[in-house]
């Protein structure tokens, strides 16, 4: 992309002296000055176990509101939204993969992939829009991961294997075309290998569809495949626990 | 919508033990809707042992006492009703008929009633309906004898055969009337009322066994043959009590007035349903302790389903974190689960109702021919209706605490797939 545009260029992510703690009694977890993530920028999250990096996906994705400070999101404020809307404005903007169990057992993978849209008009119309159905664009984008059989995608998820469920859920993900990916630990049940190829295709069709990737991970192998690598102890000030 | 057809596709994954629960709920609304439905039934068709009869009248003692011996052929008559008494009630011009009843004798057990061939034409039983020869015909002869249904059957006894009737109610009896032998001339189909256990013989039949008899006992040294006896005016001196019917209802509490303040004699008379009524107001308890099981038993039914409940939640915490992630909204994973139990028990309910109507249609045979009860579950009562309803409340109320724990659990689980 050359002709970037000031709309675009402005943070996807926008996060401003953030803290925040899970119970009153525990210290903060994130204490974060500032942290920006740009529109269709891709970001490789590291840190130490525990150290709060689920917690930081938790406050992006409007899960867990901060104490104090503000997470912007597109702009919006998310602590100033009200829960219901929260929870509208993730369906509508946000991409999520976890490490594991990310699919329903009780559909089939198709039906997974387009779980979003049912939560979401707007990324239902989105993939309406771009593919002419749901159903187009969940084929397109599990073909493009490397998911074409037909046999394959009306199985049921608890027959693939790991590292297919996981492509299941980075076609998910980017189903609707979300304008921030957000992926915890997402490579870590599969083998070597695998997460490279993994990697490579998540960051390829994060760059196709046009959103920004917040990917957590301790593999340090993976780093060089993002634009820019950040460890959370850079951006936290809170003490990691256990250092007093 | 959305939730709802997820939350019926996880139900699906889960299906054995989701139809464990509504297996269970099942069996307990079939038993809940089915002890309801007997025990209306059999109040009905108890208050309907007798109808027809506007008033029965016997020698003054308890109401329930009269009944009891009268219509039930249970207990001893304290007195008789004499001959004269019974001919001047006949004779009564609000009377439109009577039928005597005499009493004290038995077939192995079962009641012997001297009666006339009124007995038949006007004893009604249920909703009106008359009584109905199986086989043979009404007595005629002195020593002739019509059995109830189950007399019959339990005894084996068919048309022509000769029977030997004993003296005395008890199922030991001291002494036969061997002398005289009754021959059986009809069978009487099954009513599901006391009849079915009487054995029924002329007045006379009645007069006849005891013409040698004085004070319940043979007189010594005399014995009357069958055949001398037929020659004999047999004309009773008493009866144990006698069914009346009057011309117009609107007299029966004057009528009975009239009998109750009679002075050459001291007898009562009873209104039938009324007494019947009465009767079945003691046995309350009984009823109520039935009805108190089948709701435990639905008790239990409903805290299965919220062990299911609660356990499924442990197993379905990722499927929770998972659907807020992708934007699901608190309530959404609260009418998960209440969705969840609210259909369980709807399906309990509609299978049980199934269950106890496929049950009433394949025993409905054997029902009406053994207890005489006309089952029938179809329209479900209003009363029905709102043990259903309260199922359903009840179902919602177990989903509660589950919904719940999930949707704080959904709170506070962040983005961590807890397991
Ligand atoms: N839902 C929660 N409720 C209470 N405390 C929590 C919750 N989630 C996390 N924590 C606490 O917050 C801290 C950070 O946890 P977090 O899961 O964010 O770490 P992490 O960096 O993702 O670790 P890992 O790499 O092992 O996934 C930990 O001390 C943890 O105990
Ligand atoms: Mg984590």
């Amino acid at each position: 992309m050359n002709a970037v545009s000031a709309a675009e260029r402005a943070p996807v992510l926008d996060l401003q002296q953030v803290s925040f703690r899970w119970r009153r009694d525990l210290p903060p977890v994130l204490t974060i000055p500032a942290f920006q993530v740009a529109a269709g920028e891709r970001v490789f999250l590291a840190g130490p176990s525990g150290a709060g990096k689920s917690t930081l996906l938790a406050l992006i994705a409007g899960i867990a509101i901060p104490q104090t400070g503000d997470v912007q999101v597109l702009g919006r404020s998310l602590p100033g939204l009200g829960a219901a809307a929260r929870d509208r404005f993730r369906a509508d903007h946000l991409g999520v993969i976890f490490q594991m169990f990310n699919l329903l057992p009780y559909l089939p993978v198709l039906d997974n992939v387009m779980l979003p849209c049912r939560f979401s008009p707007a990324r239902r119309q989105q993939a309406v829009a771009r593919d002419g159905s749901q159903e187009a664009q969940a084929r397109r984008l599990l073909g493009a991961l490397g998911l074409q059989a037909d046999a394959m995608l009306r199985r049921p998820v608890t027959e693939l294997s790991v590292g297919q469920q996981q492509r299941v859920a980075a076609a998910r993900a980017l189903m609707g075309a979300p304008d921030l990916v957000i992926a915890d630990e997402p490579t870590s049940a599969l083998d070597a290998d695998r997460r490279l190829e993994f990697v490579e295709l998540l960051a390829q069709e994060c760059d196709a569809s046009g959103a920004a990737l917040l990917f957590v991970s301790h593999d340090l192998s993976l780093a060089p495949r993002f634009q820019r690598q950040v460890s959370l102890a850079e951006i936290n000030a809170a003490l990691p626990e256990g250092s007093v | 919508m959305t939730v709802l057809s997820l939350a019926r596709r996880s139900l699906w994954n889960r299906r054995s033990t989701a139809a464990l629960v509504v297996f269970s709920v099942a069996l307990s609304v079939a038993l809940l809707l089915g002890v309801e439905r007997l025990r209306t039934e059999a109040r009905e068709s108890f208050a309907n042992t007798l109808s027809g009869v506007d008033l029965i009248v016997g020698a003054r003692s308890g109401p329930i006492n009269l009944l009891l011996y009268s219509v039930f052929r249970l207990g001893d008559p304290v007195s008789n009703v004499s001959w004269e008494s019974y001919q001047k009630l006949a004779a009564h011009p609000q009377v439109d008929w009577v039928v005597p009843l005499s009493l004290g004798d038995s077939l192995r057990g079962f009641p012997v009633i001297g009666t006339t061939t009124d007995y038949f034409e006007h004893y009604r039983y249920g909703r009106g309906e008359p009584l109905r020869l199986a086989q043979g015909e009404r007595f005629d002869d002195v020593f002739d004898a019509v059995l109830g249904a189950s007399v019959a059957r339990r005894l084996g006894y068919g048309l022509g055969d000769s029977i030997v009737l004993a003296h005395g109610t008890g199922q030991v009896s001291l002494t036969q009337h061997d002398d005289k032998p009754f021959t059986v001339v009809g069978i009487l189909a099954p009513t599901g009322t006391p009849v079915d256990n009487s054995v029924h013989i002329s007045l006379q039949g009645m007069e006849a066994v005891h013409v040698d008899w004085r004070g319940g006992a043979p007189i010594p040294g005399l014995s009357i043959g069958a055949d001398r006896v037929r020659n004999m005016d047999l004309t009773p001196d008493a009866v144990t009590a006698v069914l009346v019917g009057l011309t117009s209802r609107r007299a029966v509490f004057q009528v009975q007035r009239q009998i109750n303040t009679d002075r050459s004699e001291a007898m009562m008379a009873i209104l039938p349903g009324l007494t019947l009524q009465q009767l079945w107001d003691l046995m309350r308890v009984g009823e109520n302790a039935l009805l108190a099981v089948s709701a435990l038993v639905l008790l239990v039914a409903l805290t299965v389903m919220l062990t299911a409940l609660l356990t499924g939640l442990n197993e379905r915490r990722r499927e929770m974190a998972l659907l807020r992630a992708l934007g699901a909204r608190p309530w959404q994973i609260f009418a998960l689960i209440i969705g969840e139990s609210l259909l369980l028990s709807l399906l309990g309910a509609v299978l049980g109702v199934l269950l106890l109507q496929g049950l009433a249609l394949g025993a409905a045979g054997w029902i009406s021919g053994q207890l005489g009860l006309t089952i029938s579950l179809w329209p479900p009562t209003l009363h029905e209706l709102k043990i259903l309803a309260a199922l359903l409340a009840g179902g919602i109320l177990v989903g509660l605490w589950p919904a719940w724990r999930a949707y704080r659990n959904a709170l506070a689980d962040g983005m961590t797939i807890r397991m």
